[in-house]
């Protein structure tokens, strides 16, 4: 009953019960929170709070003398909500630290609370790069992606690999528009043209009007500047009017495994993406998933999940070195200032701007024949490495980052 | 056809029953002292909804007409609040292409609020002048529909930053001196907003223009034969339904420092139906009580996501077969007084 | 090849084609709430879950049993249709006296219901249905590829709209049922049992709502929410129509489609406001609508 698992993460986690009370309330409070029951419940969810909860075993909270507990919440995607939920976990429950909030709206609500109240925030499923741009803060780190990475690593792996011509199928909101422009800034900086741009209403439904009009662009690449079930119909309606059989590649500019997941191999074959995080790109992260996959309906991890468990040890080491979570600034100036290092993500920094640095990777779904298990979805095209996958610091005008 | 029970059954009444200004004066000490108990956002909260559900049952519960398109004024006027708070200056497109700037400086709380509010009362104006040309299920349809339009266009307006909606944005001083960020001066504020509304409401059913509004509840074909030009009495409920739906949106807007989509979307607009449905329709009290009641649930739900529709739709078909008269309807006729 | 307006015309048809495809949608649900309305007096809020269930139902009789799209094109309206039955002699029996507004009250409750517990149990990311193997495909039309599936959804909801005109409109059975409506007293009279004819009214319409469900699962990925916001789509072209007439819901249904399509090429921005725009202009013009009666 999904009831009852739900219940059963909302009640508290006790991750340790040890008497060592060094730490200012003798508790660390980890409050993750997300979508746990819309769109990106797949692909953050539950997931998250098992992520987190695996990072506190493997640090090995309890030998180490650190009370931790985690509690999940369900912000349902709307910002009022997120916030009233932020702001009473940190008034009343003592959360220390806030951990994933897919969903861009929430997450810069919770980044001006985070501020506010002095805790830490640790983004993993949003993508607003805003959150490191000019609505940096100096109590949030971005971890996983934001959507500058992901538009970089298609558009410019795609132009040099020679697809140079684009057409856009734009979702018509700001998102939309912001993912369009950075992407079409890569493109034609890498000397690719965009040919011309539709945008459709969003949410929308029937896009099949929209991709004629991108296939009698003749376009080398479509890219999809939408997400979630927009993007989702895009691919299966574009599928069906067999606009990629007859030459053309749809690029998604924001798209997850658990996209793929829904719309079957059949349908997204040969979709090109960018992600920060496979589960089957090493031995380590097979591991992961191995032991990830059991605990959560089968849904193998997503970037999301383990930008989550990455996050949460690498908060773990700062309060361990710090002995004290109340500062939330200090904390997250302690992170900035150690090296990351965690079985998934490798090595890595955190930039003053509050970005997490680590290389992204361009994907290929593979086609049904090639595709050996479930969840076996990706071909690997190309690694961004590290210090060209996110936004230039200068280029963000994040007021932290001392002129 | 034959013409069937209306939605609500009030018997004619003296204008101001004792009972009335007993409970009046309970419901203000109760929020006077609410706050030493309770989480005081949650009460800003609640008061905003409560002077929602007031503004939507002066439609339903004294015309008749039922609207299912109010947020449509509650979420545009919290969104032109919070505009006019952060950013100040007005642009409105009058042609293709072609932009009425006017540049304002970011406006202090009391003006964003009255902006937000006049911007609903004109929304209003023009949806209430399409929508009253027909009646009853037509009626409800179209201020859905229209409500819909207007959501699309918040979506699409640059000044709503679409899904992130406005954000960080400043309580400021009222009047220039009382600070607002002090949760208690900020309390005050909304619960002298929604006092000054809920009376203002209280005064338009009791005067004669709102006994001319409920005769065309009761019988609008007798109310025209006898000379009232109901179409604009309807008109001019609507307006002020609008337009009270607005002040509690750009309210809201201030306290949580935030317009979002949530706020124009149509399960706003279901959800204060189904406040007042609970509290009683057509009841001076109920709207509030509902309001109350709905949101305390949501609070204590926010675990559950999204069962909370389910417990939703429950709690209206609920409504519906069994309890019409809602929680002040079924205590007043209990009590056999006026609430 | 001549241009319209800058768009080559065999574009434009192709464009128009498409339009249609939506209208038959439009068509399908606005003629479902039509009868129904023309019956109960009642708005079918939850038409729009009841489309979705149909969908979830094609869905599941193809991932649990097996049961191919045929298959589900048959069972889906008949066990949908069997739900809506069961409402109507559970719920919605106990307010037909009452004022219209409640049933529009009762069944937006049923609505938030249903998707809700379907967003519970299916979350909202929606799930993959594949095109039926016969329709896969399509034909190239020179001004456009045209997907079989998309010319089937066409022919085949005209074929279920036209029977439906022509059953209430031209046979025995529709002369009952439109004289229930205007006077049941005198139809009972007839020895006609009329309660019983307002519930299988009721469960046809449902059963179409589901039929357009499955017609749409190969094209839009079946979820959860895929009902709600149609619905209200839907409610607008009620509106521009009129209930008044079973062939006036057909027309205008397809009829927006049409025009919906044209500003997908013209003014994109505008394709999903405009069906609105065009019921507030219809309402200053002809209040009752295009096909209505005035009340």
């Amino acid at each position: 009953m999904k009831t009852l698992r739900n219940l059963a993460v909302l009640g508290t986690i006790l991750a340790s019960s040890s008497a060592f009370a060094q730490y200012t309330d003798g508790l660390i409070k980890i409050g993750v929170m997300n979508d746990m029951s819309g769109t990106y419940s797949d692909l953050s969810g539950q997931g998250s709070v098992i992520a987190a909860r695996m990072a506190v075993e493997d640090f090995g909270a309890v030998a180490k003398g650190m009370k931790v507990e985690i509690v999940g919440a369900d912000h349902q995607n709307k910002p009022d909500v997120g916030s009233n939920v932020v702001r009473t976990w940190i008034d009343r429950d003592q959360v220390d630290v806030v951990v994933d909030v897919p969903t861009s709206s929430v997450a810069l609500a919770v980044s001006e609370i985070a501020r506010d109240k002095n805790k830490v925030f640790l983004v993993s499923g949003a993508g607003a790069s805003d959150l490191t741009g000019a609505k940096c803060s100096p109590n949030t780190i971005h971890w996983t992606y934001d959507t500058w990475a992901l538009g970089n690593g298609t558009g410019a792996a795609l132009v040099k690999a020679g697809s140079n011509t684009w057409f856009f199928l734009t979702a018509d909101y700001a998102f939309g528009h912001a993912l369009e422009r950075d992407t079409a800034a890569v493109v034609e900086k890498n000397g690719g043209k965009v040919l011309g741009r539709v945008r459709h209403p969003f949410p929308g439904t029937d896009f099949s009007s929209f991709l004629l009009q991108a296939q009698a662009s003749k376009a080398k690449i479509i890219g999809l500047a939408n997400a979630g079930s927009d993007t989702i119909n895009s691919i299966k309606q574009a599928s069906e009017f067999g606009i990629v059989s007859s030459g053309q590649n749809l690029a998604a500019l924001l798209a997850f495994i658990t996209d793929v997941h829904a719309l079957g191999l059949q349908t997204a074959q040969g979709l090109i993406m960018t992600e920060a995080w496979y589960w089957d790109l090493n031995d380590a992260n097979r591991e992961f998933a191995k032991k990830f996959a059991p605990q959560n309906r089968g849904v193998h991890p997503t970037m999301v999940h383990a930008g989550v468990y990455s996050a949460v040890t690498h908060y773990l080491k700062a309060v361990h070195e710090l002995k004290s979570e109340a500062d939330g600034k200090a904390v997250v100036a302690k992170m900035k200032s150690m090296p990351t290092d965690d079985k998934l993500f490798g090595k890595g920094e955190i930039r003053a701007d509050g970005r997490k640095i680590h290389p992204m990777y361009l994907f290929e779904v593979k086609k049904p024949s090639e595709s050996k298990a479930p969840w076996d979805y990706y071909k690997l095209r190309a690694t961004i490495p590290a210090d060209q996958a996110f936004r230039p610091l200068k280029d963000g005008g994040c007021p932290l980052v001392g002129g | 056809m034959t013409q069937t029970a209306s939605l609500t059954s009030s018997p004619a009444a003296p204008a101001i029953s004792r009972s009335q200004t007993v409970a009046f004066v309970a419901m203000v000490l109760a929020l006077l002292i609410a706050p030493f108990f309770v989480y005081p956002v949650f009460l800003m909260k609640a008061l905003c909804f409560a002077l929602f559900a007031c503004a939507f049952n002066l439609l339903i519960g004294y015309v008749g007409l039922l609207s299912f398109g109010h947020a449509l004024y509650f979420g545009w006027a919290s969104y032109v609040a919070a505009h006019l708070a952060k950013v100040g200056t007005i642009q409105i497109p009058y042609w293709a292409g072609k932009w009425l700037v006017i540049p304002l400086p970011p406006l202090s709380t009391e003006l964003a609020i009255l902006g937000g509010t006049l911007a609903a009362a004109v929304l209003g104006l023009i949806a209430g002048s399409i929508a009253i040309r027909r009646q009853g299920i037509y009626f409800a349809m179209i201020t859905l529909a229209l409500a819909q339009m207007m959501f699309f266009f918040a979506v699409q307006a640059p000044f709503t930053h679409g899904e992130d909606g406005i954000q960080a944005v400043p309580r400021g001083h009222l009047f220039g001196v009382i600070n607002l960020a002090d949760q208690s001066n900020m309390y005050l504020l909304v619960l002298a907003i929604f006092l000054g509304g809920f009376l203002a409401i209280y005064r338009i059913i009791n005067s004669p223009f709102g006994e001319v509004l409920k005769g065309i509840r009761e019988n609008e074909a007798r109310a025209i034969s006898l000379g009232y030009r109901t179409e604009r009495y309807k008109l001019v409920a609507f307006v002020l339904s609008a337009t009270f739906a607005g002040l509690a949106g750009a309210t809201k807007a201030i306290v949580f420092q935030l317009a979002s989509l949530t706020d124009v979307d149509w399960p706003t607009s279901g959800e204060v139906v189904l406040m007042t449905l609970v509290g009683g329709l057509g009841t001076v009290f109920g709207p509030v009580v509902g309001a109350f009641f709905i949101v305390s649930l949501e609070n204590l739900l926010t675990h559950i996501g999204q069962w909370v529709f389910v417990v939703q739709g429950t709690i209206f078909v609920a409504c519906v077969l069994l309890f019409r008269r809602g929680i002040i309807g079924e205590l007043a006729q209990l009590l056999r007084i006026k609430l | 090849m001549f241009e319209i307006f800058g768009i080559p015309s065999q574009a434009l048809f192709g464009q128009l084609l498409l339009g249609l495809i939506n209208g038959s949608f439009y068509a399908l649900l606005s003629l479902g709430l039509a009868v129904i309305f023309g019956m109960l007096n009642i708005i079918n809020f939850a038409h729009g879950a009841q489309y979705m269930m149909g969908a979830f139902v094609a869905y599941f009789l193809l991932s649990s049993a097996g049961l191919n799209y045929w298959v589900a094109l048959i069972v889906a309206p008949l066990a949908i249709g069997a739900f809506g039955v069961l409402i109507e002699r559970v719920l919605l029996k106990w307010i037909y006296r009452l004022d219209h507004l409640y049933g529009l009250l009762l069944t937006f409750g049923l609505a938030l219901i249903i998707e809700g517990v379907f967003r519970n149990y299916f979350g909202s990311s929606g799930l993959p249905y594949r095109v039926p193997e016969l329709l896969q495909g399509g034909q190239n039309l020179g001004f456009m590829f045209l997907p079989n599936y998309r010319a089937w959804v066409v022919v085949f909801s005209l074929i279920v709209c036209l029977t439906t005109w022509f059953v209430i409109e031209r046979t025995k059975l529709g002369s009952y049922l439109r004289a229930a409506t205007e006077n049941p007293a005198l139809v009972r009279a007839f020895g006609i049992n009329v309660p019983r004819m307002i519930t299988l009214t009721y469960g046809f319409g449902v059963a179409l709502a589901a039929l357009a469900g499955v017609m749409a699962a190969p094209i839009y990925n079946v979820s959860p929410q895929m009902g709600a916001h149609l619905i209200i789509v839907v409610f607008a072209v009620v509106v521009i129509g009129g209930m008044g007439s079973i062939m006036g819901a057909i027309v205008t249904g397809f009829g927006l489609g049409l025009i919906e399509g044209l500003t997908k090429v013209f003014f994109p921005e505008a394709s999903n406001t405009v069906i609105f725009i065009i019921m507030a202009i219809v309402l200053l013009i002809r209040p009752a609508g295009l096909f209505g009666r005035s009340t």
